[in-house]
């Protein structure tokens, strides 16, 4: 018996007669127009991964930059203004171009219709002008960049930005003003297709959990989105003609500023996480050969966040004079919208009891997701507790929460989600070896890196610092260490992504043996999709479905 | 903490010399380290649970030991402990958590007042007795110390992680924080929120210091001037003594004991009187009319620095009758020359 | 909600298809019947105007705030705009919101010239309304009432001197009119700037009505512009008493 069950549940077709499908939505067209011009979601999708992977290692590249410069306590490889355009470039790059597009972008783009059972998404031309305006708001970021940078944090904070900088302000708050309606499009598109698209038997429950995650996070994207547009315009007319809507000098509120600002950026980390969610939910599944755990919690779970997410954006203000009141129901709020985390990392670690489990690579950066984003929602306790968020809030202890966040959660299940579904966009095989080994690398890269930010956090390193005191130097020195392993485990995917291009082993329609209609097609997928609109006469991750299917393809074909 | 206090202090130190740990210099650190102790054992404890659970069912039901899986839907019994218990402990934190905020933001009534004022890129300290600092502190221990703190441009925060207190630092309006330090020494005072180019030079120390030094301090430091003097000076030179001075013909009301008191504005407002009620009023004088007077006082925005509205703050705060005001008055009338005020007064420092 | 999609009914799919195949070009191949296009459609339309909501949502709240703060100021600022215009310019909204809908029953009933009459009156309407406002906002800046370097507040402070009987504001609440003519500004720009993306597209519809696109059966172009057109009608229905009838009577 051991001998016949191997420790992998991949599947290839066999080697020597296997071919990629004759004609696929890649070699359908050629030449670039086909591609600047294609309405083919799976193609817009390309184009955001190649730019979203751009933008990450643009930003990534920042981020080094910064650890670089903390590796002593004197501000001696660039001074303060350089440091401060650095981190503000790291943040602005990170979160507007890469993490709010990176999973709904890709994958989001890429898998909707497929999981639902549909041709393309609801609007075909909406999404390509989604990544047009996309591009076109990185464009402009890269171009306050070239022009000599912007200083003003990722925050914007008023009224440094409005009246007390001379770097280009105005030319950053555009560039995220117009990438934010690429966001808002996507989550039209989005939602509107999880609506009126969905395949004949495709109730809301026999949905994979990663739609509802995308719902949830579009609908924040709809909703929350706006507000910063607004926002942003008004510190941008703020600077231009030197008036005072948030500056005090002139009758205005500076935490006017502070609450619509996080109105918009606090439901933002939820956009960036819920998508990093779904992908979970389809990994741990499918490689533990199990339905997940208690599915309607996971779903709700994720509504109740994109719902609760709406309601705690003043616990970024706790030390800003903010009433005690209100201040105590924002805390409260934000102590509620942590238990639905909660209850979906124990539904994913009981998803595996009594499975089947194995352990490619996408498996091992979802366990890297658990690890990371339970220490990572766990102390965002801390600083939702009012009385620990005086002493820890603006200091390394952000920093390090907020990067298990969205770097150890969104970051790691976008790895995850880009391995999973590769042979799916690509149709080939990544090596399994180097890639388990990259997985690692960054696990343990990440730890190394962020780990010690909440030593320095506690105390009392405040973040954005350029030149800090020496007693801190030891802890920053082991950051900028781990920072280094991490980069390497970033660089290697790229490396061996782009090798499978053309040497990978050839995929086949079905290499995990998951349930979902996006692998009961070809890989890659043809241009429409479906030949015939399928059927959804199953319960969503049903394996005794899938068994029974593929035992009937094999007694058909023999 | 039902921590014995021995064992705590071991902890405590072993940790701070291991420099993973600041030091505990004020009253409410031990209160905000003992949240923390029990927010990083919830950490350590989630954490290892969950690895646990992943290892153990990782080794249990692999593929080799576990060849086929066996469905299961769910269980609502697992799924609500599992909502209950984090809910519970989270409720705890909640609770504890706000009872340390209102610890923390809330003085006592016997606290000193200094004044802070923040600008890009440094931090200005006004004892009332008149003593200045720039990016310094002196405080005595023991006692517990409020200080009333606005920022000239903009956001700033004054951070003392020894002491464990943090207060953004607001342009146009006062914050408060207070502290009670227990330690002599010197402690490091941080700009917490990025105010600009030179964000991370707006760094100072805490002097913490026996009350007989401290004392001594504050006698060879002082400028020969308390704040109060200043405002006086400020007073006359304003002309604000023209309508306030408690005569009978005074077009402006009476400030002597007017601080602390409750005050009826025209649009029927009650009002207590305190320092921020006391700038808005010099800055905004219409939103601020006292009943029975007509709006008839200018604005001083723009007139006065944040320093000369503390000045004045802290001399209508003392100023216990109009006799000296009435005084200046006559001085002036008489065609002597009024008392002159230092060009700093009302300038920048 | 959407019961034709959940049905599993492929009677009813296959032929709803076929007609649709049969009797729209507009018909896009992705979509399974021209019913579940027409519902996308509207349905996208719906939450687009959904963030539209939140958009204004953020600066209604800054006015809110601030109006609750200078009170005295909003009011003086307020009676310095133009009630006559701002209710000429809503009634000319109102107007062109019922010529739109007409247009869209016109395109139902497949009456091309009645469609085509429809929305160029809607548009001329609609520029009427921004050349009103345009008189407004150069009478403002006549007044040096545009916020900035120029802001101009003797008008407040010395109102006899302008022949206005109004009674006098502080200088210091005098200052904040100028809080109120920015948040007036910002609002009813955008809502012109939302007016002028509406009039753009109002004269793409009219160059595809006249070649009879919307009078054979698809309409959805039609629909969801109207919905947009009314949206803005509406905004302004917010914004005219908020920015011009604030304490209106006891000063007349």
């Amino acid at each position: 018996m051991s001998t016949a069950i191997g420790n992998t549940i991949v599947s290839l077709p066999d080697q020597s007669t296997a071919r990629l499908p004759k004609r696929h939505y890649i070699n359908n067209e050629y030449g670039l127009l086909s591609w600047l011009l294609t309405e083919d979601h799976k193609r817009i999708a390309l184009l955001y991964l190649f730019s979203v992977t751009f933008f990450f290692f643009i930003g990534g590249a920042f981020a080094g930059l910064i650890r670089l410069e903390l590796l002593t306590p004197q501000p001696d490889l660039v001074a303060a203004d350089t440091y401060n355009k650095f981190f503000t470039m790291h943040g602005l790059i990170m979160i507007f171009l890469f993490l709010v597009p990176s999973i709904p972008g890709v994958l989001g783009n890429f898998l909707i219709p497929l999981m639902i059972g549909a041709k393309d998404l609801a609007f075909p031309k909406l999404n390509l002008l989604s990544w047009y305006v996309y591009m076109a708001g990185g464009t402009l970021t890269l171009a306050a960049l070239v022009l000599g940078g912007v200083d003003t944090g990722w925050t914007f904070t008023t009224p440094l930005s409005t009246h007390y900088l001379n770097t280009h302000v105005i030319t950053a708050a555009m560039a995220i003003f117009i990438t934010g309606f690429s966001s808002i499009l996507t989550g039209i598109n989005f939602i509107v297709t999880i609506h009126r698209m969905r395949c004949p038997g495709m109730t809301w429950f026999r949905m994979p959990l990663f739609l509802w995650s995308h719902y949830a996070a579009s609908l924040l994207m709809v909703l929350g989105t706006p507000v910063l547009a607004t926002t942003l315009v008004l510190v941008a007319l703020e600077r231009l003609f030197g008036i005072g809507i948030f500056d005090p000098a002139k009758g205005g509120d500076p935490l006017l500023f502070q609450h619509l600002f996080w109105f918009y950026s606090h439901p933002a980390v939820y956009i960036m996480i819920l998508p990093g969610m779904g992908v979970v939910s389809e990994v741990i599944s499918t490689f533990s050969r199990k339905r997940i755990f208690g599915y309607t919690a996971v779903a709700f779970s994720s509504v109740a966040i994109a719902l609760f997410g709406f309601f705690v954006w003043e616990h970024h203000m706790f030390i800003m004079g903010v009433s005690s009141y209100s201040a105590l129901v924002f805390s409260l709020l934000t102590m509620l919208v942590a238990v639905p985390s909660a209850i979906k990392i124990f539904n994913w670690a009981f998803t595996l009891q009594k499975g089947s489990i194995t352990f490619e690579t996408p498996m091992l950066y979802c366990f890297g997701f658990m690890g990371l984003f339970t220490i990572g929602g766990l102390t965002g306790v801390f600083l939702g507790s009012l009385g620990m968020d005086i002493h820890l809030t603006e200091t390394y202890f952000v920093v390090a929460h907020f990067h298990f966040v969205m770097v150890g959660g969104g970051l790691m299940a976008f790895l995850a989600g880009i391995h999973f579904w590769w042979p799916k966009m690509t149709g080939r095989m990544y090596p399994e070896t180097i890639s388990k080994l990259a997985a690692v690398t960054t696990f343990i890269g990440f730890n190394l890196t962020f780990l010690p930010q909440f030593v320095l956090g506690y105390l009392g390193l405040p973040r954005r610092y350029a030149a800090y005191p020496p007693e801190f130097q030891v802890l920053n020195v082991l950051s900028t260490a781990g920072a280094t392993v991490l980069g390497f485990g970033y660089m290697l995917p790229l490396l061996y992504l782009a090798w499978s291009l053309k040497y990978g082993a050839i995929a086949g329609s079905n290499p995990w043996q998951a349930t979902g209609l996006e692998w009961q097609i070809a890989s890659p997928p043809p241009t429409e999709n479906f030949t015939e609109i399928p059927i959804m006469d199953h319960e969503v991750y049903d394996y005794e479905w899938l068994a029974n299917k593929t035992k009937k393809e094999v007694t058909t074909v023999g | 903490m039902g921590l014995s206090p021995v064992l705590w202090q071991f902890l405590v130190n072993w940790l701070h010399n291991a420099s993973l740990f600041p030091a505990e210099a004020s009253t409410i650190a031990p209160y905000t380290d003992a949240l923390y102790f029990f927010l990083v054992l919830m950490t350590i404890f989630g954490t290892t649970l969950v690895a646990v659970l992943v290892v153990f069912f990782s080794a249990r039901y692999s593929r080799q030991r576990s060849p086929v899986a066996t469905q299961i839907e769910g269980s609502t019994l697992l799924e609500t402990t599992w909502t209950i218990i984090p809910l519970a402990i989270f409720l705890v934190v909640y609770v504890w958590g706000a009872l340390l905020y209102f610890r923390i933001y809330n003085p006592p009534t016997n606290a000193m007042n200094i004044y802070i004022v923040g600008k890009q890129w440094m931090w200005k300290a006004e004892h009332p007795g008149g003593q200045h600092e720039i990016d310094a502190l002196h405080v005595p221990m023991g006692r517990p110390v409020q200080l009333t703190m606005i920022s000239q441009d903009v956001f700033h925060s004054f951070s003392v992680p020894d002491f464990r207190i943090k207060r953004e630092v607001i342009p146009g309006r006062y914050s408060t924080v207070w502290f009670e330090a227990t330690k002599a020494g010197n402690y490091r005072l941080f700009c917490s929120q990025y105010c600009g180019t030179q964000h991370s030079g707006m760094v100072g120390w805490i002097t913490v210091m026996t009350p007989g030094d401290y004392k001594t301090w504050l006698e060879q430091s002082t400028s020969g001037q308390s704040l109060a003097q200043n405002g006086e000076r400020l007073f006359a030179s304003m002309g604000c003594n023209s309508c306030h001075n408690g005569t009978a013909a005074a077009r402006g009301p009476d400030l002597a004991g007017v601080y602390g008191s409750k005050l009826t504005l025209t649009d029927g407002r009650q009002i207590l009187v305190d320092d921020a009620y006391l700038r808005d009023a010099i800055l905004n004088p219409s939103a601020h009319v006292t009943a029975g007077y007509a709006p008839i006082m200018p604005t001083y925005q723009g007139q006065l620095s944040e320093d000369g509205l503390i000045d004045l703050v802290e001399f209508i705060k003392n100023m216990q009758s109009d006799y000296r005001v009435q005084q200046t008055l006559v001085t002036a009338a008489s065609g002597e020359s009024a008392p002159t005020t230092p060009p700093q007064a009302a300038g920048e420092r | 909600m959407d019961s034709a999609l959940a049905t599993t009914d492929p009677a009813d799919l296959h032929a709803g298809q076929e007609h649709g195949h049969v009797s729209l070009p507009q018909h896009r191949h992705h979509f399974e019947t021209v019913e579940q296009q027409r519902e996308a459609g509207s349905f996208g339309m719906w939450l687009f105007l959904l963030t539209e909501i939140m958009f204004f949502g953020g600066m209604f709240l800054a006015y809110l705030l601030y109006r609750n703060w200078y009170y005295p100021a909003f009011v003086v600022a307020s009676n310095q705009l133009s009630v006559r215009i701002g209710t000429i310019n809503t009634m000319v909204l109102i107007t062109s919101g019922f010529c739109m809908a007409v247009g869209v029953w016109a395109a139902e009933m497949r009456r091309r010239s009645l469609l085509v009459a429809m929305l160029v009156t809607t548009t001329l309407l609609g520029v009427l309304f921004l050349s009103l406002k345009y008189g407004e906002y150069h009478e403002k800046y006549e007044l040096h009432h545009i916020p900035g370097n120029n802001f101009n507040i003797s008008m407040f402070t010395n109102p006899a001197g302008y022949g206005i009987k109004e009674a006098p504001l502080p200088p210091d609440m005098a200052q904040k009119t100028q809080v109120f003519f920015f948040l007036y500004f910002a609002m009813t720009g955008m809502h012109a700037l939302h007016m002028i993306i509406g009039l753009g597209i109002l004269c793409w519809l009219i160059s595809r009505a006249r070649r009879g696109d919307f009078s054979a059966g698809y309409v959805a172009p039609v629909e969801n512009f109207a919905l947009y057109w009314h949206f803005i009608d509406v905004v302004w229905l917010f914004l005219y008493p908020l920015l011009y009838l604030i304490n209106r009577h006891p000063m007349h």
